[in-house]
């Protein structure tokens, strides 16, 4: 008999399976580290020494976690109804044109909290316009989403090279990057939060901006669950054909997506650019549109599951930074091994286990 | 320089530039054919220059280094089987999952192999695939107009360009007039019937994986041996998305498949030739406008403003047989 569909509860679905298939991602990521001589349990120690140890560790843990919570939240929205946005990271980067040119423009004559507001405005809705065009190509010509996502993550890169090369670079500098935002255009560190808990911020760069995702995950928890759109968004996802004979427009609903989808990616600059380096610099993104894959699956395209695989995410990021200061023959690197290896079992082997799951569940249920 | 001569030097150039698309998109062909996305394309060609360089090093020899190219790569090309076929996972979600592996891999095996930051040791001449002289290229080089082209865009490249080229009307055979192929595609349409007619579907998907990892396995290996002599980080720098691109701007056929990485190829020979020069008339052009190109051209045409781009029916959806 097949196991496929063959209920089971939900600690099952949302503890243990995903659970089990980060423990075999690590398992393997272990394996990669004893291959190359080094102690896999030494390592998994400082990597978890470097990421929790210190207040200024937990600072840079945070840091990178608050990038992933936006652009997991950024390709959840999409998946939600059904779309695949691999474009987060080409959104994120069009996201921080727009942030950079806010800040550039108010930080010289109002304070940071007038010059916010416009920079989420701004950043989103830069983020939004580069989900734009593929929104429409899928919703209206019925091209491929993932196909042109991709293609637009290309000639995002191509653009924001132009204009950092060409525009916005500073006149006798050599590095392709804005000029520094002043105080006005600069995100404040969050102290007092690490302060709360007895530790020290250090130069770790948390900022206000992880407010802003952690407000944005209850939005867009509102939005999916507790909404008429969210609804719509769902049934979309679930069945096309059902959406359609309910009267769901399929092109409004698509856009929509993609566009909040794209905003909330283009959010997740405000954290590197306004937050962290205060100027806008090339190839800002580093992948973190790709890690919102992996946040979302591991969170099951849930908010509160998207706020525990960003933590899980920035400890790895931040961890796998200190890790190779310890061990040199292991490369920073090492840290897109592992996220390949989750987002491969987490993802793409996420029914892998399930039958056997399912067998030993209803032995010991005596089903 | 006359207009003639950088007209050759650019073709030279795009043809070789062309050849890693060529091989990469020939390999999504197949996979695209026989009904899984394949983003992994990029993660394959990444891992097999790294496995050949590597053998090549160690063994000086070159064909060493193509077998354990090919080998790394068919091996990238069954985990993702594995998940999208036997797993009946995401085969988009599997394909990003092993560029990852192979980016952050390659970086990590060979930072702590050679210990040069990712990079690998030069590879001798006698493990490279070097430049072939065709015969008579020196005595037809002073024949006005196909002299030139002869000496210098036919002859002179190394065994693995006559080889992709030599692919493209294999890979049409195979497709078109083999019953392998005839299967290939109608698992892509529609595995139903293929299922029916008593053929085993997840096999079929299978060896065309493997083919597309036999292919990837030689754009890998001309990356690291042939083009240059040694592996280095994220050596294939989004090639494989621009042979993924070409692929859906050939609509998924084998001659458009060459045609197409040949302008994407030459796109790219042109945007190194025009760097910091200018147009007459025209002025400078940025050469990000050239290397966003491919992407707009591809863009444009799923819009379907160049012809209809219908993609294989029932590709991306894994095959669940009736229970």
């Amino acid at each position: 008999m097949s196991t496929a569909s063959v209920p089971l509860p939900a600690w099952i679905n949302y503890g243990l399976i995903p659970l089990l298939n980060l423990f075999l991602a690590f398992f393997f990521s272990g394996l990669v580290v004893w291959a190359i001589g080094e102690s896999p349990f030494e390592a998994l120690k400082l990597l978890l020494a470097g990421a929790l140890g210190r207040g200024e560790g937990i600072g840079f843990t945070l840091f990178y976690a608050t990038s992933f919570i936006f652009t997991g939240l950024s390709v959840a929205v999409a998946i939600h109804a059904g779309l695949f946005n691999i474009g987060s990271e080409g959104q994120a980067y069009l996201g921080g044109l727009g942030a950079a040119l806010v800040a550039l423009s108010l930080d010289r004559y109002v304070p940071w909290y007038v010059t916010m507001p416009f920079a989420i405005i701004g950043s989103a809705l830069f983020g939004a316009a580069c989900a734009a065009v593929p929104a429409w190509l899928q919703a209206k010509r019925g091209s491929h989403i993932v196909i042109t996502t991709i293609m637009f993550n290309f000639i995002v890169s191509s653009l924001m090279n132009y204009i950092l090369v060409r525009v916005l670079i500073v006149p006798g500098k050599m590095a392709p990057e804005s000029r520094t935002f002043l105080e006005g255009g600069q995100l404040p560190k969050l102290d007092w939060l690490i302060g709360m808990f007895g530790g020290r911020l250090g130069a770790a760069p948390l900022n206000f901006s992880f407010l802003i995702a952690l407000v944005m995950c209850f939005l867009v928890w509102l939005l999916i669950w507790r909404t008429k759109l969210g609804y719509e968004m769902r049934t979309l996802g679930h069945s096309p054909t059902a959406a359609s004979y309910a009267g769901m427009r399929y092109a409004r609903i698509v856009m929509i997506t993609m566009l909040i989808s794209g905003g909330l990616a283009g959010m997740m600059a405000l954290n590197p650019v306004m937050g962290a380096s205060a100027r806008l610099q090339i190839e800002f993104v580093g992948g973190a549109g790709f890690v919102g894959i992996a946040v979302s699956l591991m969170g099951r395209n849930h908010p509160a599951g998207i706020i525990l695989a960003a933590l899980l995410f920035g400890v790895l990021y931040q961890g796998g930074a200190e890790l190779s200061f310890d061990m040199p023959t292991i490369t920073r690197d090492m840290i897109v091994v592992i996220q390949g290896l989750v987002i491969l079992f987490a993802g793409a082997l996420e029914y892998m286990l399930r039958p056997a799951i399912v067998r030993v569940y209803q032995q010991i249920s005596g089903k | 320089m006359d207009y003639f001569d950088i007209f050759i030097s650019i073709l030279g150039s795009a043809i070789r530039l062309s050849i890693p698309l060529l091989f990469t998109a020939l390999a999504g062909l197949f996979s695209e054919r026989a009904g899984i996305f394949d983003i992994g394309l990029e993660g394959k060609i990444l891992a097999s220059a790294f496995a050949s360089a590597c053998a090549a090093y160690w063994t000086g020899n070159a064909w060493a280094g193509l077998a354990t190219g090919i080998a790394t790569s068919i091996v990238f090309s069954l985990v993702h089987g594995f998940a999208s076929i036997t797993n009946r996972g995401n085969q988009i979600v599997s394909g990003v999952a092993l560029n990852f592996v192979a980016a952050g891999l390659t970086i990590v095996l060979g930072s702590a192999w050679f210990g040069q930051g990712g990079r690998t040791g030069q590879v001798p001449a006698s493990g490279r695939f070097s430049g072939i002289t065709l015969p008579g290229a020196e005595m037809m080089r002073d024949v006005p107009i196909i002299g030139p082209l002869y000496a210098n865009v036919i002859s002179g490249n190394n065994i693995l360009t006559y080889i992709a080229f030599l692919m493209v009307p294999i890979s049409w055979w195979i497709l078109y007039r083999t019953r392998f192929g005839l299967r290939v595609r109608a698992v892509g349409e529609n595995p139903g019937a293929v299922d029916t007619a008593g053929i085993s579907v997840a096999w079929l998907r299978y060896r065309a994986l493997i083919v597309a990892g036999f292919l990837c396995g030689f754009a890998g290996t001309y990356l690291s041996i042939a083009q240059s002599a040694a592996f280095i980080n994220n050596m294939s720098a989004g090639k494989g998305y621009i042979a993924l691109a070409a692929l859906i701007f050939a609509k998924w056929k084998p001659v458009p498949v060459m045609l197409a990485c040949l302008l994407f190829g030459f796109l790219d020979a042109f945007a190194n030739f025009m760097q910091g020069k200018a147009l007459p008339g025209i002025g400078e052009v940025p050469v990000q406008i050239f290397q966003a190109l491919p992407y707009i051209l591809t863009c444009v045409l799923l819009a379907g403003f160049i012809g209809v781009a219908r993609p294989p029916k029932a590709g991306g959806v894994p095959y669940t047989k009736e229970r």
